[in-house]
């Protein structure tokens, strides 16, 4: 497998001179299967520059969203392959208690919000909702499971026959434990990140930030250390960076954080345009 | 991979770990995964000593009764009425905490269903009946 990170900060895009490294895209990963398979994670700002990068006569792709906050769907409308007729495109998602994914998608992907209604789009559309348990797409074993975020979230577990991903870019498992980490068995996403050979993990707070913003769904960068040396993975994309850290701060953040934790894993921050072929 | 508690079961974990009232929570199957530092103080033992519960187990082991003194039958208990018959359910009972203390206590007990019909355990929170 190949994962290309198309869009890594988290909440709002951020693009200029101060985030050109990191990128200032929103969420967004490519996943290659060696038999041609496509998955995208999120739909976040990312997602335009990946449209551009495929060529016209791919005819399936599979769209994997963890959950439907702006920062994940926003590029979806200005996806290529939902213009082409020939192709088609599915889409997982999380539903809510009283909604199904295609009538929450909907909800941005119409007027006043967007020009353009999801049902205008030419290409051929199929929603899927998640948590499903386990389900194959191309040569990927995929297993989903809800997540520690407000609002309905999935991270997503994708197995190819030479290595193992765990995506978990909104995630917050230190909610509510009074001593973190915990044991396995309750904390959350564990199961989905156990032994995997890359973890692509929510980052997004300093530990100072995140006393002031516990239950916003994201994790300090102590905690995402934490959790992905509990889950035992063999290396570690911290993902999802604050709108309002530049590259200067951010290369400082890390090179402090894994000082402090002196991981046994490999840790690579995420970077627009970075590729990892793990395994 | 080991195994790990649903996300609503971890939640509600980490929520009473922070409330003043008892609570109990329990599995699917009955076991039961969980109580609160209030509730040590009534069952008399704490969470770490005793660990996880299978239903046979606890369900006896404070040896709930009715005012008369009558063991009370399993499937009469709140908390199994939530996990049998799906079903919030409230009552009184005596019990005999792990201290060797009898307490008079009221339960009541309510099932947790996840989305897509997940069905995930029960919780319960007790209360002491101070005479």
């Amino acid at each position: 497998m190949k994962v290309t990170l198309w869009g890594t900060r988290g909440s709002l895009a951020s693009p200029g001179p101060e985030t050109a490294r990191y990128g200032g895209n929103t969420s967004c990963v490519e996943v290659r299967g060696d038999d041609g398979t496509l998955l995208v994670l999120d739909a976040g700002t990312g997602i335009r520059r990946l449209g551009l990068s495929l060529p016209r006569s791919l005819l399936r792709v599979n769209i994997l969203l963890t959950h439907l906050h702006m920062d994940h769907i926003q590029g979806l409308g200005f996806f290529g392959a939902l213009r082409n007729p020939q192709a088609e495109v599915h889409i997982w998602g999380p539903a809510s208690t009283t909604l199904n994914l295609r009538s929450r998608l909907t909800r941005y992907l119409s007027p006043p919000l967007f020009p353009v209604h999801l049902r205008d789009l030419p290409s051929a559309l199929f929603f899927h909702e998640v948590p499903r348990g386990e389900f194959d797409i191309g040569e990927f074993h995929i297993t989903t499971a809800l997540v520690c975020h407000p609002d309905p979230t999935v991270g997503y577990r994708i197995e190819a026959p030479d290595a193992t991903l765990t995506y978990l870019p909104d995630h917050e498992p230190a909610l509510g434990a009074q001593k973190f980490p915990l044991s396995p068995d309750w904390t959350s996403g564990y199961k989905l990140a156990a032994g995997s050979d890359l973890l692509i993990h929510d980052a997004q707070f300093t530990d100072d930030e995140y006393v002031t913003r516990v239950g916003w769904g994201h994790s300090s960068l102590a905690h995402a250390f934490e959790f992905a040396a509990l889950a035992g993975v063999k290396s570690f994309v911290p993902f999802h960076h604050d709108p309002s850290h530049t590259d200067d701060v951010l290369d400082t953040l890390f090179n402090n954080s894994i000082d402090l934790a002196q991981p046994r894993f490999a840790v690579t921050p995420g970077m627009e345009g970075a590729t990892f072929e793990p395994g | 991979m080991s195994s790990q508690k649903e996300i609503e079961m971890i939640l509600a974990r980490q929520l009473a770990s922070y409330l003043a009232m008892p609570i109990f929570i329990v599995d699917p199957q009955g076991n039961l995964i969980y109580y609160n530092e209030p509730a040590e103080g009534v069952l008399g033992r704490r969470f770490e000593e005793t660990g996880e519960m299978p239903v046979e187990e606890w369900s006896t082991l404070f040896q709930p009764t009715d005012e008369t003194g009558k063991p009370l039958a399993p499937e009469s208990l709140p908390l199994v009425v939530a996990l049998t018959q799906h079903s919030p359910a409230h009552r009184d009972m005596w019990i005999q905490g792990l201290d060797g203390v009898r307490r008079l206590i009221e339960v009541t007990a309510f099932p947790i269903n996840g989305q897509a019909e997940r069905y995930l355990g029960a919780l319960a929170i007790f209360w002491e009946v101070k005479a």
